[in-house]
């Protein structure tokens, strides 16, 4: 394992090493200590490598990952992930606001709880929330999927478009055009799948769905007062 | 007298009303009719004080000039050298400003890259992503990095040549996109991940950070993303322009790329075009002042667009501090838009050649601004690229003609003291004397 020290070597120094690794690198596993919230650790990572940090991160760790697994050992600062492509991220304690916004595929786990705006603009992300999630979480979102094992702020999944939102807990309210929706055999089969991938254990059949009522993919001016 | 009058009392003359215009009245009918507000493309048609109320006063017997022709006057203008280790190197101060694949047919990119490339200048990107045509037809290319982020992903940004963080637009100052349901194709929807046919309206704010103390986080995790290479712009619409250029550069932009009201859009609300955001000509001295005040002018480059047209308006925006401009709308109608050749399709839709800005609809008589197989055949991205390079050129020597005529040998040497207004209200805006005085509202310590 390839330990560097932030504090020591640097953010641009840290992020080029890391962005030198190709696919058939044979230094596939890092570490990054003393992290101290710094932004932008770990970012535009585009190679099958492991990264953990060791310590909480400031805003967009990991953002737009491809391929490459980075796991945070703390909590993590806003925009976490955001616009990921592929790859993992597994944050160990709490994320901030907008973690994964924009993501267009992967998967990223939070083991404690997410802030507001959790999965704002996803675009075909996976992300699985142990805890609960905020406010306006998934808005706006466009594909992919959201879990939350706790329960869910205000106004989930405002102005979704086809993104899919599982929740255990209660949901305080929906947002504009999002609805519950009935729970079939592939939404108890992904579940299923996700969580497994995710390695949180947790019974599918628990879960409410929720989704896009499509009432307001074109304008009708009878819908004004929704917005 | 009134031959309808039996009794012969004289009538007056029928008047219009200056408040309830033919043209407001059609305005409430379709309102009345509908109950949608007016949705359009293009930017505010209303007319405000514009370059037009300035002009150069040419050389004189305290100022010579230079020969045309025969003595230089360098046009070329280098962008992002502050923090880029690939600045970008154009050799004419004229940019094509971003208009996406979905608002323009796949072509009509093409052309634009065509055409810029050929004039030594960059195109853009728009909402909806990176097209391959745009790229292999670009030598520079700007992406564009907006609030929906469709299409956005770190393949594309490392492909770029620059990047513009757009906050805002000149024609809708706090307003988001749209492209609706007409326009959203096969190609389209996959781009941007969305349903097909939807009315798709762009977010307004980005999602992952607010204010200026975040922009600069996310500038640099840009930097990081691209290895600190490509010039990074921050585009805002013409607002608070010395606020927002003072946060752009404290937030490190490499270029600020401010745009006013009369900049095009490819459909958004009537009201929002016509009502909100400021004059070109009235935000380019105090986004040139916010620069000067942090000693960043001439190393942050200022991009000016929003109704540009003629190499005067080229020279006039840099005479007033800018460093380059952008064009849109005028590159549309170089590539064939509005062209009175289609008067016969433009009635048919219900408007008139140079009048046409349902742009949204898709319907584009030219097929420009559409993305209907049929209409997009129309127009050829080879021909439209050569007509795009000959209008940069001709605005370029007309640039030339009037800094030559000043004693300038670069464009950039062009300065407010070339330049005098016609009406107070630009006097005031462009900060340089009404014609005959030497005077301009708000200026003190004069004799008048």
């Amino acid at each position: 394992m390839q330990t560097i020290d932030l504090t020591e070597v640097g953010l641009r120094e840290t992020n080029a090493t890391l962005h030198a690794q190709s696919g058939d690198t044979n230094q596939t596993v890092w570490e990054i200590i003393n992290p101290r919230g710094s932004h932008a650790i770990a970012c535009g990572l585009n190679a099958p490598i492991e990264v953990t940090v060791r310590g909480s991160t400031g805003y967009y760790c990991a953002g737009m990952n491809q391929q490459a697994t980075v796991n945070i050992d703390g909590s993590a600062g806003p925009g976490t992930g955001e616009n990921i492509m592929s790859g993992k991220i597994v944050i160990e304690g709490d994320a901030s606001q907008y973690l994964g916004a924009t993501g267009h595929g992967g998967l990223i786990v939070v083991k404690g709880n997410a802030s507001s705006r959790c999965g704002i603009s996803m675009k075909g992300v996976n992300i699985v929330v142990q805890g609960n999630v905020g406010h306006m979480s998934a808005f706006m979102g466009q594909s992919g999927n959201l879990v939350v094992l706790g329960d869910a702020g205000d106004a989930l999944g405002d102005s979704c478009y086809e993104a899919r939102f599982f929740v255990r807990g209660e949901v305080k309210s929906l947002g504009a055009d999002c609805e519950k929706k009935e729970m079939r055999p592939e939404h108890i089969a992904f579940l299923k799948e996700i969580l497994a991938e995710a390695e949180i254990e947790a019974d599918p059949s628990e879960f409410t769905r929720y989704g896009s009522a499509r009432n307001l993919y074109n304008f009708d001016v009878d819908n004004a007062g929704a917005y | 007298m009134n031959k309808h009058d039996p009794k012969g009392i004289p009538h007056t003359t029928p008047r219009q009303s200056a408040t309830f215009t033919q043209d407001v009245n059609s305005d409430i009918r379709r309102a009345a009719a509908t109950g949608i507000y007016d949705i359009r493309g293009g930017g505010a048609k209303r007319k405000v004080p514009s370059f037009d109320d300035l002009l150069f006063m040419g050389a004189s017997i305290s100022r010579y000039p230079l020969e045309g022709y025969r003595e230089k006057c360098d046009t070329n203008v280098t962008i992002g050298g502050l923090n880029a280790s690939n600045p970008i190197e154009l050799d004419i101060p004229i940019t094509i400003a971003g208009m996406s694949f979905g608002a323009l047919s796949g072509p009509a990119k093409e052309a634009l890259g065509r055409g810029a490339s050929a004039a030594g200048t960059s195109t853009t990107t728009g909402d909806g992503g990176m097209t391959p045509e745009e790229r292999g037809h670009s030598d520079k290319l700007v992406y564009q990095y907006l609030p929906s982020r469709y299409g956005m992903n770190p393949n594309d940004l490392r492909k770029a040549d620059a990047i513009e963080i757009v906050v805002g637009q000149g024609a809708k100052p706090g307003g988001g996109g749209m492209l609706l349901g007409q326009k959203i194709s096969d190609r389209v929807a996959e781009m941007r991940n969305l349903p097909k046919g939807i009315d798709q309206r762009s977010a307004c704010r980005h999602p992952d950070w607010t204010g200026p103390d975040d922009l600069e986080i996310k500038i640099l995790e840009l930097r990081e993303i691209t290895g600190w290479k490509v010039p990074i712009y921050v585009k805002v619409a013409g607002a608070r322009p010395y606020y927002d250029t003072t946060l752009a550069v404290k937030a490190g932009a490499d270029a600020v790329v401010l745009d006013g009201m009369q900049g095009g859009t490819a459909a958004t609300q009537d009201v929002f075009i016509e009502h909100v955001g400021l004059p070109t000509l009235a935000i380019v001295r105090p986004a040139v002042q916010a620069l000067q005040d942090l000693g960043m002018h001439r190393k942050v480059q200022l991009i000016l667009s929003g109704g540009i047209r003629s190499g005067a308006d080229v020279a006039k925006a840099m005479a007033l501090g800018a460093d380059a401009v952008a064009i849109g709308t005028a590159a549309l109608i170089a590539l064939g838009d509005n062209d009175p050749k289609w008067e016969a399709e433009y009635n048919k839709l219900g408007t008139t050649a140079g009048a046409y800005d349902d742009w949204h609809e898709g319907q584009d008589p030219a097929g420009i601004t559409t993305q209907d197989p049929d209409l997009m055949a129309r127009f050829d991205p080879i021909e439209g690229g050569r007509r795009l390079r000959n209008y940069l050129k001709v605005m370029t020597l007309e640039a030339q003609t009037i800094a030559r005529a000043c004693g300038k040998n670069h464009l950039h040497n062009l300065e407010p003291e070339d330049l005098v207004a016609l009406t107070m209200e630009a006097a005031a805006m462009a900060k340089v004397p009404l014609a005959g005085t030497d005077w301009y509202p708000g200026k003190t310590g004069t004799r008048y």
